[in-house]
C-alpha cells in the first residue's frame, strides 16, 4: 500500500499547522475524513435531505432507502446475522449507555456483579457505575499484567456466580492492547454471563466479526472509522435485543400509541427514538465503502509496519519509556519522555506541527494504577508515513532541549 | 508595585521575544524558578479544578495583603502560575478584584496555549479572585 496515494484522499492532511505540514497522530481520538465521506454529507444535504420512514413523498423514500442500506452495510462489515441487529446510536458511548440502561435495568439486581477490566476508558466504566449505584450491584475490575495485557487467570477467577455482565474493550485506547475477546466471551458464556465488547478502537484496524467473537453486544463509533462524528452503532444479538425494554420513548420506536398503552415497534426501531441522524449515517456508509475498497488486511499490515518502526525508534531513545508493551498491540504507542509532564511535551510537539494526544486519554483509573499522571500518545492510521514518525522523533529531541 | 505596573512589565518582557520558542523557553525558566508551595499545602483542597495538569494554589491573608504560593506538576503551567503570583501576590483583596487580566492576551499566551491549558489559566485567575472576595468579606466582618 502506498500511503502517499492514500493521503490525497484526505484534504485535511494537506494543511499546515504552526507553519509546518500537519502530522496527524491522534487517530485514536478521531480519524480524518476522506473526500468521499465529506462529499456524501454534502450530497445528502444538497439533494436528499428528508425525514426517514414516515414520509410517502419521493425524497423521504429515497432517504429511507439510503439510510437502511447503510444498516445492511454495517451488518456485513461486522458480520452480524441480521441488519436489525444493528442499532444506530450517537456513538460508542451512547451504545454502552443504551445497554447499561435498558439491559441493565431489566437484568441487574441487588448484589449482582459487573466485570470490567483495568484498561477501560471512562465510557465503559461510568455507565456501569451508574447502574451499580442504582441497583445496589458491584463493579469488579479485572487486573492487568505489567505489560498491559489482561490477566486472563484473574479474569477466569473473577467470573463468579454473581457476575451478570462482562464489559471489556476490544483494543485499549491507551495501551494498544488487543484483548482476546473471543476467549473472553467464550469463558463468560460458559457461565451464562452476558458480554459487551467496546469496539471503539477496533473497527478501523482489523476485521471485526461479531458472530465469530460470539459476544452479545458490540459497540462502535463512526468517527473512529473515517466517518462522521455523532453517529455510531450497537450490535446486539437478536434474542438479547428482543428481550430488552425500550431505552427512550418517542418517534420511530412506537408502533401504536393510545393514552392507555403504547405498543413498541420491532427491532431495530424499538431502540431508535426520535428523528435519526440520517446525513451522518450516509456518511458512515461512505466511510465503510472507502475502507472496504482499500481492504482492512492492507490497512492492518501498513499500520503494523508503522507501529514496528515507531516502536523501534522510540525504544532506541534511552529517555523514552513506552507504556504498554503487550504482544500483538494495535497501532498506537503511549510513552513518556524522562519524567517530562505529558502536557509540557505535547505543547512543544504541537508547535512542531504534530498532533498527539496527551493526558489520561479518559482512562484515569488506569493512569492511577500505573502511578502516572498521563502519557503522550501517538496513534497511527493507514495514511501516516514513516517520515512522519521521523518528524515525531525530531520533536521529541526538541522537547528534551526545552525541558532537560 | 501596583498590579498594572507588574502586568505592563510582563507584557514588555514578552515583547522581547519574536517567536513562540523563545516565549516558551522564558515560561519554562519562570516555571523552574517558581517558589515551591509548602508540601503541607499540596492537598486536594488547594487543587484547582479545570486544569488537566495539576495546580495547587495556596493563599494567606495578613489582614491587609494576600500572599499566594503555587505549584504544578507541569513546568509550563508553573510558568503561568509564576506570572499570576508575581502580579497578584502581596496585593489587597480590593486591588485584586479591581484588576484586569487582559495582559495575558497581550503577551499572546492565550493564543498559543491549548484550550485546556487556557481554561486552566482562567481557573487559576478565577480562584485568585475568589480568594480576594473571601478575604475581603472576612475583613469587612472584622474577623
Amino acid at each position: 500500500m502506498d500511503p502517499e496515494k492514500i493521503r490525497v484522499d484526505f484534504p485535511i492532511l494537506g494543511r499546515k499547522v504552526h507553519n509546518k505540514p500537519l502530522v496527524y497522530f491522534d487517530n485514536a481520538a478521531t480519524t480524518q475524513k476522506p473526500q468521499v465521506v465529506i462529499d456524501a454529507l454534502v450530497n445528502y444535504y444538497t439533494g436528499l435531505n428528508s425525514n426517514v420512514h414516515r414520509g410517502v413523498h419521493y425524497l423521504s423514500q429515497q432517504a429511507t432507502v439510503a439510510f437502511e442500506e447503510v444498516r445492511e452495510k454495517i451488518q456485513h462489515f461486522v458480520n452480524a446475522r441480521f441488519s436489525h441487529e444493528i442499532i444506530y446510536t450517537r456513538g460508542c458511548t451512547e451504545s454502552i449507555n443504551l445497554v447499561a440502561a435498558s439491559w441493565g435495568r431489566a437484568n441487574i439486581g441487588q448484589g449482582d456483579e459487573i466485570l470490567i477490566s483495568g484498561m477501560e476508558h471512562h465510557s465503559n466504566i461510568v455507565p456501569w457505575q451508574m447502574l451499580c449505584e442504582e441497583k445496589g450491584a458491584a463493579l469488579k475490575v479485572c487486573p492487568l499484567h505489567p505489560d498491559g495485557s489482561l490477566d486472563m487467570q484473574a479474569y477466569a477467577d473473577m467470573l463468579g456466580e454473581k457476575t451478570r455482565m462482562v464489559a471489556i474493550t476490544h483494543i485499549s485506547n491507551t495501551l494498544g492492547t488487543v484483548n482476546p475477546v473471543k476467549e473472553i466471551t467464550r469463558m463468560a458464556h460458559e457461565k451464562g454471563i452476558t458480554v459487551l465488547i467496546d469496539g471503539a478502537q477496533a473497527l478501523s484496524h482489523m476485521k471485526v466479526d461479531v458472530q465469530d467473537i460470539g459476544c452479545d453486544f458490540y459497540a462502535f463509533s463512526a468517527h473512529k472509522v473515517y466517518g462522521p462524528m455523532g453517529i455510531g452503532g450497537l450490535y446486539g444479538r437478536e434474542e438479547v435485543l428482543n428481550a430488552m425494554p425500550p431505552y427512550q420513548g418517542g418517534g420511530e420506536m412506537i408502533k401504536n400509541v393510545t393514552f392507555e398503552k403504547t405498543l413498541y415497534n420491532e427491532l431495530p426501531f424499538k431502540f431508535e427514538a426520535g428523528t435519526p441522524n440520517v446525513g451522518d449515517v450516509i456518511g458512515f456508509g461512505a466511510a465503510i465503502d472507502y475502507i472496504s475498497g482499500i481492504g482492512l488486511d492492507q490497512i492492518g499490515a501498513w499500520e503494523h509496519e508503522l507501529l514496528a518502526y515507531a516502536t523501534e525508534k522510540l525504544s532506541a531513545d534511552p529517555l523514552v519509556r513506552i507504556i504498554g508493551t503487550a504482544p500483538g498491540k494495535a497501532s498506537l504507542i503511549s510513552f513518556l519522555i524522562n519524567g517530562i509532564h505529558p502536557y509540557d511535551a505535547g505543547t512543544i510537539i504541537d508547535h512542531m506541527g504534530i498532533a498527539v494526544r496527551t493526558g489520561t486519554h479518559c482512562t484515569q483509573p488506569l493512569m492511577d494504577s500505573l502511578g502516572i499522571s498521563g502519557t503522550i500518545r501517538a496513534s497511527f492510521a493507514f495514511y501516516n508515513t514513516k517520515q512522519e514518525i521521523d518528524r515525531l522523533m525530531e520533536a521529541i529531541d526538541k522537547v528534551k532541549e526545552f525541558f532537560l | 508595585m501596583k498590579i498594572e505596573e507588574t502586568t505592563s512589565a510582563i507584557v514588555s518582557e514578552f515583547e522581547n521575544f519574536d517567536d513562540w520558542m523563545d516565549k516558551y523557553n522564558y515560561l519554562i525558566e519562570l516555571g523552574k524558578s517558581l517558589p515551591l508551595i509548602d508540601e503541607k499545602y499540596k492537598v486536594e483542597a488547594n487543587l484547582i479544578q479545570g486544569c488537566q495538569s495539576r495546580v495547587w494554589l495556596h493563599a494567606e491573608f495578613d489582614g491587609n495583603l494576600i500572599h499566594f504560593t503555587a505549584d504544578s506538576d507541569a513546568v509550563i503551567t508553573k510558568g503561568i502560575a509564576n506570572l499570576l503570583i508575581r502580579s497578584f501576590s502581596g496585593q489587597t483583596p480590593q486591588d485584586i478584584l479591581d484588576s484586569s487580566t487582559d495582559f495575558l492576551n497581550d503577551i499572546g499566551l492565550t493564543e498559543h496555549l491549548s484550550p485546556t491549558r487556557s481554561n486552566g489559566m482562567l481557573s487559576m485567575i478565577k480562584q485568585i479572585k475568589m480568594y480576594a472576595l473571601a478575604f475581603k468579606t472576612k475583613a469587612s466582618m472584622g474577623n
